[in-house]
């Protein structure tokens, strides 16, 4: 889960971390009241969209008076910015971070991940902030310091030591890196995030070190102990498809193709789409109905799959294990009656109880295609697809 | 012979009298699964299909000889599970859980160093030697025994290849889930060693998905100590970097994360690789000719 800036600004806060003064805004009466408040003479005013890229894409003003604040955030509130990572459609601005700008001496970066390879969490500094980390990886991956955290002992100091020397916060910086550094440990690991980024960490105007950006992601399994961070999810940055989908235990993800997808486990899911589009195919979504699906989940997840104007056939794949074949051929027909369903619709059952899911679909005299194996399932739904734009041509 | 369970196993369930554990225990009895007891706090002393049933793991260890450990606990007491059971001794530890937060596993793993455990998991489908012992909820029908091992992150994926190996006549010497997860409590490296070492298994098949370095490097680890041939497979050459797939660990966070960079490097590393989902069986197979395997 992801959450916005100002949030993790106010988190990281919260455990001592120095961020710039300032507050979030819904209007553009709101931004002149929090700059007011928060005084200066001059501000930045920042688009608030879970996505990143946002300086690049004029999400990320500077006002130098209270009247050019309210200008700024009225052109940004209601309009829709696209970066390299929000797609063509871009995001919907509803609030602007609005702080006191800053003098900016330098730029570092700050991170903390899951680091996959060693299954621990790691710390990554670099003395080149405020670009792309990644592209700081690729070009010069001498500039990146990693620090790995034993979980029993935590983040110690001379750990921080070492990586504040090696990205030259020496001198006057050094305790305050230190400090900084375990105080967004401490955070990272009590709120069971996923990803903490600083970036960049600056010094500014009087060698005092700033958190001028984060940005914060947390572990969606550790939300149920987590109500702080469950309280700062913001359901119109998520694809209403997708949270209409999870609130009935289906995991769905929206993709730009015109196959609809309907699979049981994440694993045969993705397998799926890649048959598809091994066979000329574009797949529509990514679904998993996970185990134990009943009737009523199978039909949701036809109604959310076409949802999609855009879906001209849908493959549905069961392997049953835990689920069973009859289940499943029970919330096809369900959904083909209620929901009245004209593409073409491919199914493949195998696993337990297929005998029955099989001779349920074929009693019902209703338009289903069964196909034998993965392969034969992906050139039939392909097959469907060209036909139905031969007959629209 | 098999790899991690057999015949010998000697199960308990922890989690036992819950209604899942229940189904899965007795369907482990009738695939031949020797479960000698379970673990549910507070139900220590009771009896549950027929077998004992204690307050903790060491007790049930002392108890039965328990060596294996099927997990069935809900995810937020899972990790504590697992800790339970390396604590008192148990050899192969698996875990189904699917939602344990990361950060326990941190911890789980932190605190298994040293120790003897193997934990397979979390969320998996668990490991079956076919006709002798299953630990897990995979549908035991579809796998039978033969010379292959399989060893995947994805469950249904799992036997989507079994299925594929059924229609040519090919049955697995083990099978394991590694499970969907950023930190697996064993990863295919350890699995590939296992089945290094088994006079039974003659070819692995391993099924990986997108996110996480573990692919590459088992396929390193096998061009440097493996003669078996092993069959690879990537999942997720159509999925979008930076979401993530239904797996928790299945999300592209850099290039060397995808399907294709994946299969790429292991057909650098001279593993057989099926580019098809539905073609892992027929690679299997032309493995096995290629070594003069087939039998």
């Amino acid at each position: 889960m992801n959450i916005h800036e100002y949030q993790a600004k106010d988190l990281l806060k919260s455990y001592g971390v120095p961020v710039p003064v300032g507050g979030a805004a819904y209007s553009d009466a709101q931004a002149a009241a929090v700059a007011e408040e928060i005084g200066g003479d001059q501000w930045v005013v920042k688009a608030q969209i879970h996505a990143g890229g946002r300086g690049k894409a004029g999400g990320v003003r500077v006002a130098s008076s209270i009247d050019e604040v309210r200008e700024v955030a009225d052109v940004l509130l209601g309009s829709r910015l696209v970066t390299h990572q929000t797609g063509p459609g871009g995001s919907l601005i509803q609030r602007v971070l609005i702080e006191q700008a800053s003098q900016i001496k330098k730029e570092y970066y700050l991170g903390l991940v899951i680091d996959r390879a060693c299954q621990r969490i790691t710390l990554i500094a670099s003395s080149e902030g405020g670009v792309d980390i990644e592209e700081v990886a690729k070009n010069t991956p001498e500039k990146i310091i990693r620090e790995t955290v034993d979980p029993a002992l935590g983040l110690l100091d001379f750990q921080c030591r070492k990586v504040t020397c090696a990205v030259g916060l020496t001198g006057k910086l050094m305790p305050q890196a230190v400090r900084l550094m375990k105080r967004v440990y401490r955070c990272f690991r009590d709120k069971d995030a996923l990803q903490a980024e600083i970036n960049p960490l600056a010094i500014v105007g009087d060698d005092k070190l700033l958190a001028v950006d984060a940005k914060m992601s947390f572990d969606d399994n550790a939300l149920y102990r987590q109500n702080l961070i469950n309280e700062m999810r913001d359901l119109s940055e998520e694809d209403p498809k997708e949270v209409d989908a999870s609130g009935h235990g289906l995991n769905y993800i929206a993709l730009d193709g015109n196959i609809g997808c309907i699979v049981n486990g994440a694993g045969l899911a993705m397998a799926t789409m890649d048959a598809i589009t091994l066979h000329g195919g574009r797949p529509a979504n990514f679904l998993d109905v996970g185990g134990g699906a009943s009737p009523e989940k199978v039909t949701n997840a036809c109604r959310i799959v076409l949802q999609d104007g855009n879906v001209k056939a849908i493959l549905v794949n069961i392997f049953a294990g835990i689920n069973r074949c009859d289940w499943i051929a029970r919330g096809l027909i369900q959904a083909m009656r209620s929901l009245n369903i004209k593409v073409p619709l491919i199914v493949r059952l195998a696993g337990t109880n297929v005998e029955e899911g099989r001779e349920i679909l074929h009693t019902a005299e209703l338009s289903f295609v069964t196909a034998e194996n993965l392969d034969d399932a992906a050139a039939k739904v392909v097959a469907a697809v060209s036909a139905a734009r031969g007959k629209a041509a | 012979m098999s790899i991690l369970v057999s015949k010998q196993s000697r199960v308990i369930i922890q989690g036992f009298t819950g209604q899942h554990a229940t189904f899965h225990a007795e369907d482990a009895i009738k695939a031949g699964t020797n479960v000698v007891g379970g673990v549910t706090p507070g139900k220590g002393g009771t009896t549950h299909l027929g077998l004992p049933v204690f307050d903790t793991v060491a007790e049930a260890v002392r108890h039965t000889g328990a060596d294996v450990s099927g997990i069935f606990v809900p995810p937020a007491f899972a990790a504590d599970a697992v800790m339970e059971a390396t604590d008192a001794g148990i050899r192969v530890i698996v875990v189904i859980a699917d939602g344990v937060p990361v950060q326990d596993m941190v911890r789980e793993q932190r605190y298994k160093l040293g120790r003897e455990a193997i934990v397979i998991g979390p969320n998996t489908p668990g490991i079956i030697t076919p006709g002798e012992c299953k630990v897990g909820i995979m549908p035991s029908h579809i796998y039978k025994p033969g010379r292959i091992g399989v060893v995947s992150r994805s469950g249904t994926l799992n036997y989507e290849a079994v299925e594929q190996m059924a229609a040519l006549g090919l049955g697995q010497s083990t099978s394991v889930g590694i499970g969907g997860d950023p930190i697996n409590g064993t990863d295919f490296v350890a699995v590939l060693k296992e089945f290094a070492q088994d006079p039974d298994t003659d070819a692995i098949v391993m099924i990986g998905e997108i996110g996480g370095p573990q692919e590459v490097a088992a396929a390193r680890w096998a061009k440097e100590n493996m003669q078996k041939p092993v069959i690879g497979f990537v999942a997720g050459v159509s999925a979008p970097s930076g979401r993530r797939m239904g797996h928790a660990g299945a999300i592209i966070a850099g290039e060397s994360d995808t399907a294709n960079a994946k299969m790429n490097a292991m057909e650098e590393l001279g593993l057989y690789v099926a580019r098809n989902p539905a073609h892992i069986g027929q690679t299997v197979m032309r493995a096995l000719e290629e070594n003069g395997l087939k039998r």
